[in-house]
């Protein structure tokens, strides 16, 4: 083997892959939130159609998608790998054990965590960018140009009872996620130190906190409001 | 006199201790009383009057890791209750006194469970997979010559504080056990941040990263999630800023090191 490949198929290589692709979706989960803050806008959808045809059509955000993709990839192979050398390593459970005692709970059950995240991941992608992809969506004319009409896909899904509450429990699922693998990235990389890490801690809470709120806040806001 | 003091009332325990012949033996919980134990004992010495009447009744002894019994060898170890090392934070079993537990109370004990410590017998785990990542890279090479005077290599107070406040690692294994990965990650981070940060160990700085961590992964102990339980378990109190500069040392060497 290469040095190369020895570095990335070692634990902390692995661990170095997973904190960098963390780290880089959680800039997406950024950029998703302000975009589709224009949900909120009270247009009939137009300032959110505009938005979404931007960003499915502008080359730049198209390559994007697939850096996206590869970041998932990586983050869940890597997070499987792991996973899996991890159970191996502990093939007999103890009879009694208290971890709660000496860890939190979202920090042992990242793989549970993420699990939830991959589910809803793949049923919003179903019901919101495949359609986008296979014209499957109401066609509204903005501009005099013909754009998807996602903002009504988005209104009716809403709507939907048990898609509110599978929102608002994914995100409730992330939120845990991001408490504990934000702050844990920078450990990671190598970066604990008195001077920044309580800053660091702070920001990841705060962060995991205010960006879960602004996404479960989309479904309430049209299933109470709409 | 110790009669009348409260705190000092011998207590009578239910012990469910995990027995195993060896490590093809598929080994179970097997329960024992533990009658008439002073508060003031530690925990070893519990079980030898345990073992004690055990070898009188013609049963084997509880076989258990032991040695200074002063709580800086790191031979003792014992999963007590759901913790390593029992309920108290900051101490190995050999400290740990049973005025910690209440009469009538139920203790089960079991080894430290991982892949890379394979079961000797009951109690006792054997770790050499340790031995075996120090024998990779957890040393210093020996400049012979005359001894240097004391002072002669300058190593600022607060590093040499770091230094030592890594090398008290005992090798005790008690993070491994903690770990829900059973990882050694916070093992491995004192021995290699003790060395990175002196003078002496920077001759085999990176070299030393890389083959003792190759050496932890073909163990196979787990990797580390950072969850903290390690320091939190660990007897002596090593930080996790120990692993954050593990995986400092892992970058720049892999970075940097001439080993292709």
């Amino acid at each position: 083997m290469s040095w190369f490949t020895k570095t990335f198929s070692s634990s902390i290589g692995r661990k170095i892959v997973m904190s960098i692709t963390g780290l880089f979706l959680c800039s997406f989960l950024v950029v998703h939130l302000i975009g589709n803050l224009q949900l909120f806008n009270n247009d009939g959808g137009q300032a959110f159609n505009v938005y979404s045809h931007f960003m499915g059509h502008n080359p730049v955000i198209r390559v994007m998608e697939f850096v996206l993709l590869a970041g998932f990839v990586f983050h869940i192979w890597d997070a499987v790998a792991l996973t899996r050398r991890n159970k191996a390593a502990r093939p007999i459970a103890y009879a009694v054990n208290h971890p709660e005692q000496n860890s939190n709970w979202s920090s042992r059950n990242m793989g549970l965590l993420g699990t939830v995240i991959l589910v809803f991941l793949i049923i919003h992608l179903y019901n919101f960018f495949l359609p986008t992809k296979t014209g499957g969506l109401d066609k509204v004319m903005i501009d005099g140009v013909m754009v998807d009409n996602l903002y009504i896909r988005v209104a009716e899904s809403f709507k939907i009872w048990w898609y509110v509450v599978l929102y608002v429990i994914s995100m409730i699922a992330l939120a845990y996620h991001l408490m504990h693998g934000f702050q844990s990235a920078f450990q990671t990389l190598g970066l604990n130190h008195k001077k920044y890490t309580p800053a660091i801690k702070g920001f990841g809470y705060a962060f995991s906190i205010i960006v879960c709120l602004g996404f479960a806040a989309m479904p309430l806001y049209f299933f109470l409001f709409k | 006199m110790a009669g009348n003091n409260p705190n000092l009332k011998p207590m009578n325990l239910t012990l469910r201790v995990w027995r195993q012949k060896n490590n093809h033996d598929a080994g179970k919980l097997e329960t024992y009383k533990a009658e008439n134990i002073s508060p003031e004992m530690s925990f070893l010495e519990m079980l030898d009057v345990v073992n004690e009447n055990l070898a009188h009744t013609g049963v084997d002894p509880i076989a258990f890791d032991h040695d200074c019994r002063e709580g800086i060898c790191g031979m003792c170890s014992l999963f007590i209750n759901g913790r390593p090392h029992g309920p108290e934070t900051g101490t190995t079993t050999c400290q740990l006194h049973m005025r910690k537990f209440k009469d009538g109370d139920t203790i089960t004990i079991e080894p430290w469970r991982a892949q890379p410590f394979p079961v000797h017998k009951d109690l006792s785990v054997d770790r050499s997979a340790f031995d075996r990542i120090i024998q990779a890279g957890g040393y210093v090479s020996v400049n012979t010559g005359g001894v240097p005077d004391a002072n002669a290599i300058p190593i600022p107070k607060s590093i040499a504080d770091k230094a030592f406040d890594a090398a008290t690692c005992i090798a005790c294994g008690a993070c491994v056990a903690a770990c829900k990965n059973a990882s050694a990650m916070l093992f491995v981070s004192a021995k290699v941040s003790q060395l990175a940060m002196l003078p002496q160990g920077k001759v085999e700085r990176k070299t030393r990263v890389e083959n003792m961590l190759a050496q932890m992964d073909k163990e196979g102990f787990g990797a580390c999630t950072n969850i903290g339980s390690c320091a939190a378990e660990c007897p002596v109190g090593i930080s996790l800023e120990n692993i954050a500069m593990l995986n400092r040392e892992f970058i720049a060497a892999k970075a940097t090191s001439d080993n292709v």
